[in-house]
């Protein structure tokens, strides 16, 4: 049992973050039918949001120190980062805190980077194929990961949760089994109440507010809302803006679990594609509810009694899950009928 | 596209495409492309792409996971080296068949959808023959180091035939005949122009003809009471052996076969040539290989030094600005050239190099002829 809690508490984190991610891909494709292969970029460009703002944050200012000298004879440096300098105690925790701090610099650049990208080129692409669509926003992926890389390296960067958060709780002992058995991170039980969050929010946008409404009636049905007077192309911009924000922070609060690569978004992007279509193109509820599920799935899979059963299955696990899904039942597990079946 | 002269023009499409496989030697030589590895390349990526083209440019379903046939027929290709013979026919033979099953298999499962859900599908499936041969499949490919020929392998046919064994590791040849330097272009190049010729053949066909009405309208052809499965599943097998021929070529070539070789981005690579040169058309994927792979070898061989050397005739703050924003796209940063240039064909010129190198016939015609030509007498001359 307890060991069961822990492959599900395992799960649920990376669960999160493609909930996430294919929360995003959803709205993008019920309201403009775009799908878009470049929306693992921008999970990744939240990441290095955090990424700058550390660096931004850290920045040192190197003074010589003539007293004291190193084993090599020269003068000490003296390293301190200028916000420290400048605000004593109240910089070292802004450099602690920098992760969550991010998501306050994620939020406005991910939302222009949003609009710019749907203004800029995914509106030309509403009335082409969608293979055409797919292969636009492929190559808009490659082009953003190659300027990441060129910007920030190859090697994967940590970033440090704030130190509040860095050790683990024991959660199997409150809940009544054995010391030890069932440890869980502290961050990852951030990330998850913060996925809950934003999830939550999305959810309540769309269903309690007149913006919302409106964008839930132009998924319906685009041209009568259209007829209606209401300039629901702007309305969509902001949607993908919006898709484009959730992916950042997402990315941003992720950084502490794993360490952000140029390629980490095309990663997430193939499986959160997978997520996708398990869960129903088109269904908000489906992709959240099928990316846990594939996040808990996973995480069965690479239990070591699993593995000596069935060798490999931790790879391919969600794939072939997704194989099964879209033969046995092709919309979706949470699908509607009739919406991209074929 | 139907006319009494389809015929000859298709021989001499043929013909000239034969004297540029002859001659790419010579035609390639002034622009640095004059050697055999480069243009082995051209060969097995014109290949590979000629075969992409039959699935995505007849029948419009877009696969994202058609390297996982090429590793197929690499690792295919080894193991036949490695256990039956050096001779690349048998090689060959085999990796065509390999990956034509595979491919029977998932196009089996995969071709019930289309689509989006295809693609997704295809990716699916090539990230999970990725994966399984990184992992629990290493006894087969040998994981991260790559499947290679060691000293002591089998090789019965071999035997039986009394090839004598040399010191170090033995090279793949053709009855004998080497299949490093020119003798192993020539031998792709004669390849690729079989793989052209069927695939000509196939553009012609009752059947090539079945599958562009698949692509222009499906849903049409079924309420006509025709199962179309079996014909879209034919064109994913038989592209799935051109990938599976293409890959064992590249493991004649250079005897190695490493799993990076599925990898989705290869796929997307191959996807990106037949859409450079022009999708469903005949020449353009081997052009769009042609381009890719050259471009591929230039760029990624500069770098800052030459670089500045080549705006060293600039004043330096310009020389320095210039070389940083040039640098992003030559070397390590050749995929960014890719990248873009995907998306500025696809934004600009769907009908890829093909559709540009007719829009400007065309212009050129209009300019030397004020008179207004019939358009469909043009429209055909430009489609050829």
């Amino acid at each position: 049992m307890d060991a069961f809690l822990l492959q599900v508490l395992n799960g649920l984190d990376k669960g999160g973050a493609y909930a996430l991610i294919a929360l995003g891909l959803t709205l993008v494709f019920g309201t403009l039918g775009v799908v878009n292969f470049a929306h693992g970029a921008l999970f990744m460009l939240g990441a290095f949001c955090a990424v700058s703002l550390q660096s931004l944050l850290t920045l040192e200012r190197v003074v010589l120190d003539p007293e004291k000298l190193t084993a090599w004879g020269t003068p000490m440096e003296i390293r301190t980062p200028y916000i420290v300098e400048w605000f004593g105690d109240f910089g070292m925790t802004l450099i602690d805190w920098s992760v969550p701090l991010a998501i306050l610099l994620a939020v406005p650049i991910m939302l222009l980077l949003g609009v710019i990208m749907e203004r800029g080129l995914i509106r030309h692409f509403y009335k082409r194929l969608h293979a055409d669509q797919i292969l636009v926003t492929f190559g808009l992926a490659i082009v953003v990961q190659e300027i990441v890389k060129a910007q920030f390296g190859a090697n994967p960067i940590p970033q440090p949760a704030p130190s509040m958060f860095t050790g683990s709780v024991d959660i199997g002992l409150m809940l009544g089994f054995a010391e030890n058995a069932v440890v869980y991170p502290l961050w990852r039980i951030v990330y998850l109440l913060f996925a809950g969050v934003v999830i939550a929010a999305v959810f309540a946008f769309l269903q309690y507010t007149t913006f919302g409404m409106v964008v839930r009636a132009g998924m319906a049905d685009r041209e009568t809302v259209g007829l209606l007077g209401i300039d629901i192309d702007r309305r969509f911009t902001i949607v993908f803006g919006l898709a484009a924000v959730v992916a950042g922070v997402a990315g941003v609060m992720y950084t502490p679990i794993l360490s952000p690569d140029y390629h980490m978004g095309m990663d997430f992007l193939v499986l959160s594609f997978v997520v996708v279509v398990v869960g129903g193109m088109g269904s908000l509820g489906g992709a959240v509810a099928a990316g846990f599920l594939l996040g808990i799935l996973q995480s069965f899979a690479s239990m070591n009694e699993v593995k000596s059963l069935l060798p490999g299955i931790d790879q391919v696990v969600i794939y072939l899950v997704a194989v099964v899904v879209l033969l046995v039942r092709p919309r979706g597990l949470f699908g509607r009928k009739g919406v991209m079946e074929s | 596209m139907i006319n009494f002269n389809v015929k000859n023009k298709d021989h001499m499409l043929l013909i000239g495409f034969i004297i540029v496989v002859a001659l790419a030697p010579i035609i390639m030589a002034p622009i640095g492309g004059g050697y055999p590895d480069l243009l082995q390349k051209f060969a097995i990526f014109g290949i590979f792409a000629i075969g992409f083209n039959i699935l995505f440019g007849l029948t419009g379903y877009l696969s994202f996971g058609h390297a996982a046939f090429l590793g197929v027929g690499s690792y295919t290709a080894v193991w036949t080296f490695k256990l039956l013979t050096m001779n690349v026919i048998p090689a060959l033979i085999l990796s065509i068949l390999f990956a034509g099953v595979f491919a029977l298999l998932i196009g089996f499962i995969v071709l019930r959808r289309s689509g989006i859900y295809f693609s997704i599908l295809t990716l699916a499936f090539a990230q999970m023959s990725y994966n399984l041969a990184y992992s629990v499949l290493t006894p087969i490919t040998n994981g991260e180091t790559g499947l290679q020929l060691r000293l002591h392998d089998a090789r019965v046919l071999d035997g039986l035939f009394g090839v004598t064994r040399g010191e170090g590791l033995p090279s793949t040849s053709l009855f004998g005949m080497s299949m490093s330097g020119w003798s192993g272009y020539y031998f792709c190049g004669v390849i690729m122009i079989i793989a052209f010729y069927i695939s000509i053949r196939i553009f012609r066909s009752p059947f090539g003809m079945m599958l562009r009405a698949v692509k222009s309208n499906q849903n049409r052809m079924s309420y006509t009471g025709l199962n179309t499965r079996p014909y879209t599943l034919a064109a994913f097998v038989i592209s799935g052996m051109y990938a599976g021929l293409a890959g064992g070529l590249m493991a004649i070539t250079d005897p190695l076969a490493g799993a990076e070789r599925m990898q989705w981005t290869a796929s997307g690579e191959v996807v990106l040539m037949t859409i450079l040169g022009g999708t469903g058309t005949l020449l353009g994927p081997v052009i769009g290989a042609g381009v890719i792979k050259y471009f591929e070898n230039i760029f990624s061989s500069f770098n800052d030094g030459i670089l500045m050397e080549a705006f060293s005739w600039l004043p330096e703050f310009l020389q320095h600005a210039m070389v940083s924003v040039i640098g992003l796209f030559v070397g390590e940063g050749w995929h960014l050239t890719l990248g873009a240039l995907f998306m500025v064909i696809v934004i600009f010129l769907p009908g890829g190099l093909i559709e540009g190198i007719s829009r400007i016939g065309n212009v050129i015609r209009r300019w030397r002829k004020p008179k207004p030509l019939p358009t469909t007498e043009a429209d055909t001359a430009a489609s050829e």
